[in-house]
């Protein structure tokens, strides 16, 4: 059956939106395959705006999987603003996808990557415009099976009656298993494909499984529904990242996206075991890419693209076994190339300055970033940041003395156990990272950021159980901070106030029954939650009170140690109790030290995912590429 | 993190040839903003390893500068750029490449050497096609002879010093329906009742510009015209302005013997 293009019709709206371009496709590397030549159409869903969808390395790397099989084809489709919206609604264009311009709802799957919570509004709004029923319950063998993935997925119970899947952990594997399902038992419905999913346990299929209440609301259990589905499902790990190298071939906007530069991701996991971070216990183990891939990766991704900044992302990159001899490597093969390096994630040490330097061989030093997440010592331990006040001062010393003059700080407000005292440890810190640089650098014009992030507890940590501070408690702090920090020039000062965290902690931590919530902010008009010109607190906390939902039950509720939490069911191969006792060691202030150098304290992960620890040193180097790598005009 | 600036002097490349290229902007990537174009190019220069002359500075730009960019939306046969090179390559090899490295729909036509006036001083006016759908011959004719038969059509639009009126009228030098019954030009894909008329305008470089979305609304203020569909707008031509009305080729040597384009 022929699936035609809707362009013809969405290129009369076209004019009459802003920034129509992010709408007509085209990027270089996207591909559009002929849709009767593939068995499986996946729809790649990033659920915000093109100009944040489309850099994201998730999507890409699936879209590029996909894509390679010859049997398969995906294509990309993200958020449409409202004014696109309403024009789409009037003249009945739907959700469509940026490469074919194909109707989301004709493909066989509709992929959703769920990076933060804040996209299950943009999510709703798309099923809305594709045709697609929100309710999986709902929809029949016309329908795309709706698979949700990122980071979020690791609780999708708040969207668990509006997916029909999660995957948990990394995706690459995992399309390409949910493809051959969806190849072998496409002809028989989509009840049979889901049972297949359910029962392989590829994926998370909530409705495969019933949640049962306390008289008190808290969660009794979650029970399989039908005895071939696991209790538990586990996420997936790729181990050896040498051998997936994607993306290859990375998509270039013509339009202007968040990041203007091209990506190689130097690890995945990370153990340094920051008890706030959803991100570094739910990705472990830690697996390096070599340098030697890496190296391959910036080549071909640089001749792929024709950027001229090249990203090494990690979650804390400067952790590679062999960062200094790759970022080395790279600054040597490309000088004088007019190619830049970047490492967006970094840590507090003093050998980050060699490596910063390094980076900027000559060039403009202007900023640098460090995350010490917590203002006083004592939080600092709560958290399991290991740094210490006096490395810190020592490295912005060495970085004023090298000839930066802005420092860059990050916090986080709201952590456990913290007070007033340890929030206006902040402002002390600032003030000594300021005067430390005018003594070492000589110079007045030493500037010091502080960005202050509101802490919400995540599922999959230990922070799991934790009481969130109210909206009201985190201004207050912000407002104690704000005055401490004074009139002061050199100090820069950017927050957000505590009512986004809110939210974000109620879907965060929530389980079916916010479910409703997020239908009734959609159905007044909530979407694009993560911009702060769309996102209203008053609209969701009305809609919580309209379905009957108890924010602070679900947010400022300390949870005990018995209580059945949304996502137990679902396994990031973190041991429960180990979890538990590293909650008590954070209300202990007690540090855990990194597997990568330490002996293994049994989180549980790889002896549960049948998974080992990936980091070199190889001993490699970069040789210097040939002149004819880059043929002259 | 800071960016490296390769050339540690801080100095800028030498430049060994400058070249000057047309380029269509088609279809869908009408919907380009300059911008994008620009970011676009520089990196399909890079793709392509045409040896760009760089500016000084920690932040190294290659060397590139545009004329009149077509509005966001309109689409375009002749758009111009002029580039440095640190190398002296052929023009019709830099052309090909670039044509490859760029995205199907912006479509590098010409590569010349430059020479002579600058491209800026080469162009003072613009050939314009106005697409509009819905809208019959018989009531194109009308607002073409009642846009011609006005003194001025002065409308009011929004610059980024404020609020400026601009009269359309003086900008126009030439306007015409085309005579699509007897042309062979496909236009009816609409189906039988569709209906469509084709303008073509030859437009006079003022300050502040006048662009197509000024005419659309100088139509409406003398004739009413209010068009059911956005019309589809193509530059076709820009130069100089000759005495019989066509355009000068800017690319062209010698500006006496141009060939008129548009």
């Amino acid at each position: 059956m022929p699936v035609e293009s809707v362009f013809p019709r969405l290129e009369a709206l076209l004019p009459q939106v802003r920034k129509p371009v992010q709408y007509v496709g085209g990027e270089l590397n996207a591909q559009v395959k002929d849709w009767d030549s593939a068995a499986v159409h996946w729809a790649l869903m990033y659920p915000d705006a093109y100009e944040v969808g489309l850099p994201n390395q998730g999507l890409m790397i699936l879209y590029e999987v996909l894509n390679e099989q010859p049997d398969v084809l995906a294509e990309r489709t993200y958020s449409i603003w409202p004014d696109l919206e309403a024009l789409m609604r009037e003249h009945g264009v739907p959700q469509f996808t940026v490469d074919g311009h194909r109707p989301v709802a004709a493909f066989d799957v509709l992929g959703v990557s769920f990076a933060t919570e804040l996209g299950y509004t943009n999510f709703l709004v798309a099923l809305d415009l594709a045709g697609i029923p929100r309710r999986a319950a709902d929809r029949t063998d016309e329908h795309p099976i709706v698979v949700a993935g990122g980071h979020a997925a690791f609780n999708p119970e708040p969207i668990a009656e509006f997916i029909d899947a999660a995957v948990l952990g990394d995706g690459e594997q995992a399309v390409l298993a949910i493809t051959d399902l969806v190849r072998a038992h496409k002809a028989e419905g989509r009840a049979a494909v889901l049972n297949a999913i359910a029962a392989s346990g590829v994926a998370y299929v909530p409705s495969r499984y019933e949640v049962e209440y306390l008289p008190d609301g808290r969660i009794r259990r979650v029970v399989p529904v039908t005895p071939d589905v696991p209790h538990r499902v586990a996420k997936h790990t790729v181990m050896d990242l040498d051998e997936w190298p994607y993306p290859k071939q990375p998509l270039v906007p013509l339009a202007e996206s968040v990041h203007e530069r091209m990506s190689v991701e130097i690890f995945r996991g990370c153990t340094r075991g920051c008890r706030f971070c959803q991100a570094g216990m739910i990705t472990r183990p830690v697996r390096e890419r070599s340098i030697t891939g890496i190296g391959e990766m910036v080549e071909r991704g640089l001749q792929a693209t024709g950027y001229e900044e090249v990203g090494l992302l990690s979650l804390s990159s400067a952790d590679h076994s062999e960062i200094a001899e790759v970022a080395k490597g790279l600054a040597d093969r490309y000088e004088g190339s007019q190619t830049s390096l970047s490492l967006p994630s970094t840590r507090v040490d003093a050998f980050n300055i060699d490596l910063a330097n390094e980076l900027a061989r000559g060039g403009r030093r202007s900023g640098l970033t460090f995350a010490p997440e917590g203002g006083s010592q004592r939080l600092r331990q709560v958290i399991n940041k290991m740094v210490s006040e006096e490395d810190l001062i020592r490295t912005v010393s060495t970085a004023y003395a090298n000839g930066w003059s802005q420092v860059k700080l990050y916090f986080m407000v709201g952590l456990p156990t913290e007070t007033d005292e340890d929030v206006l440890q902040i402002a002390r810190m600032a003030k000594e990272v300021v005067r430390t640089g005018r003594e070492v650098s000589g110079r007045r014009d030493i500037r010091c950021t502080v960005s202050i992030g509101g802490f919400v507890p995540k599922p999959h940590t230990p922070f799991q159980w934790a009481a969130q501070l109210s909206a009201e408690d985190t201004d207050r702090r912000l407002r104690l901070l704000k005055d401490a920090i004074g009139r002061d020039k050199s100090i820069g000062f950017r927050y957000h106030d505590g009512k986004p965290g809110v939210v974000e902690g109620l879907l965060s931590r929530g389980d079916r029954r916010v479910g409703a919530v997020i239908e009734e902010v959609v159905r007044h008009g909530g979407r694009f939650d993560g911009w702060s010109e769309h996102f209203s607190y008053d609209r969701w906390m009305a809609a919580a009170e309209a379905v009957g939902v108890d924010v602070d039950w679900y947010t400022t509720r300390e949870r005990d140690v018995t209580e059945v939490l949304p996502w137990d069911h679902l396994d990031s191969g973190l041991d429960k109790e180990w979890l538990w006792d590293d909650w008590q060691d954070a209300l202990a202030e007690t540090e855990v030290d990194d597997c990568r150098w330490n002996p293994c304290y049994d989180c549980g992960v790889c002896p549960t995912m049948g998974t080992d620890i990936q980091v070199g040193p190889t001993g490699k180097s970069l040789l210097p590429l040939s002149v004819a790598a880059t043929a002259p005009v | 993190m800071a960016r490296s600036a390769p050339d540690l002097t801080g100095r800028p490349t030498e430049i060994a040839q400058r070249l000057r290229i047309r380029y269509a902007k088609r279809g869908r990537l009408r919907f380009t903003s300059h911008r994008d174009i620009a970011r676009a190019f520089e990196r399909a220069l890079r793709r392509a390893a045409v040896p760009m002359a760089y500016s000084s500075g920690f932040t190294a730009h290659p060397r590139v500068s545009w004329v009149g960019a077509a509005p966001t939306g309109v689409a375009s046969e002749a758009e111009y750029l002029e580039i440095a090179l640190a190398e002296v390559r052929d023009p019709e090899q830099v052309r090909k490449s670039l044509d490859t490295a760029l995205p199907p729909g912006l479509d590098v036509l010409d590569c010349v050497p430059a020479e002579g006036a600058s491209l800026a001083e080469r162009i003072d006016a613009g050939a314009w096609q106005i697409r509009l759908d819905g809208v019959g011959q018989a009531e194109a004719e009308r607002v073409v002879a009642a846009f011609l038969a006005a003194p001025t059509a002065p409308i009011e639009k929004l610059t980024k010093g404020g609020k400026r009126t601009v009269d359309v009228r003086a900008a126009v030098a030439s306007m015409a329906v085309e005579d699509l019954e007897n042309t062979d030009k496909n236009v009816s894909s609409g189906g039988a009742d569709h209906v469509c008329a084709i303008l073509t305008l030859v437009v006079q470089q003022t300050t502040p510009a006048v662009r197509p979305d000024d005419v659309m609304a100088a139509f409406r203020m003398v004739a009413g015209l209010e068009p059911p569909v956005p019309p589809e707008v193509t530059r076709l031509g820009q130069g100089r302005l000759a005495e019989d009305g066509s355009i000068f080729d800017p690319l062209a040597p010698v500006q006496e013997s141009a060939r008129p384009v548009g």
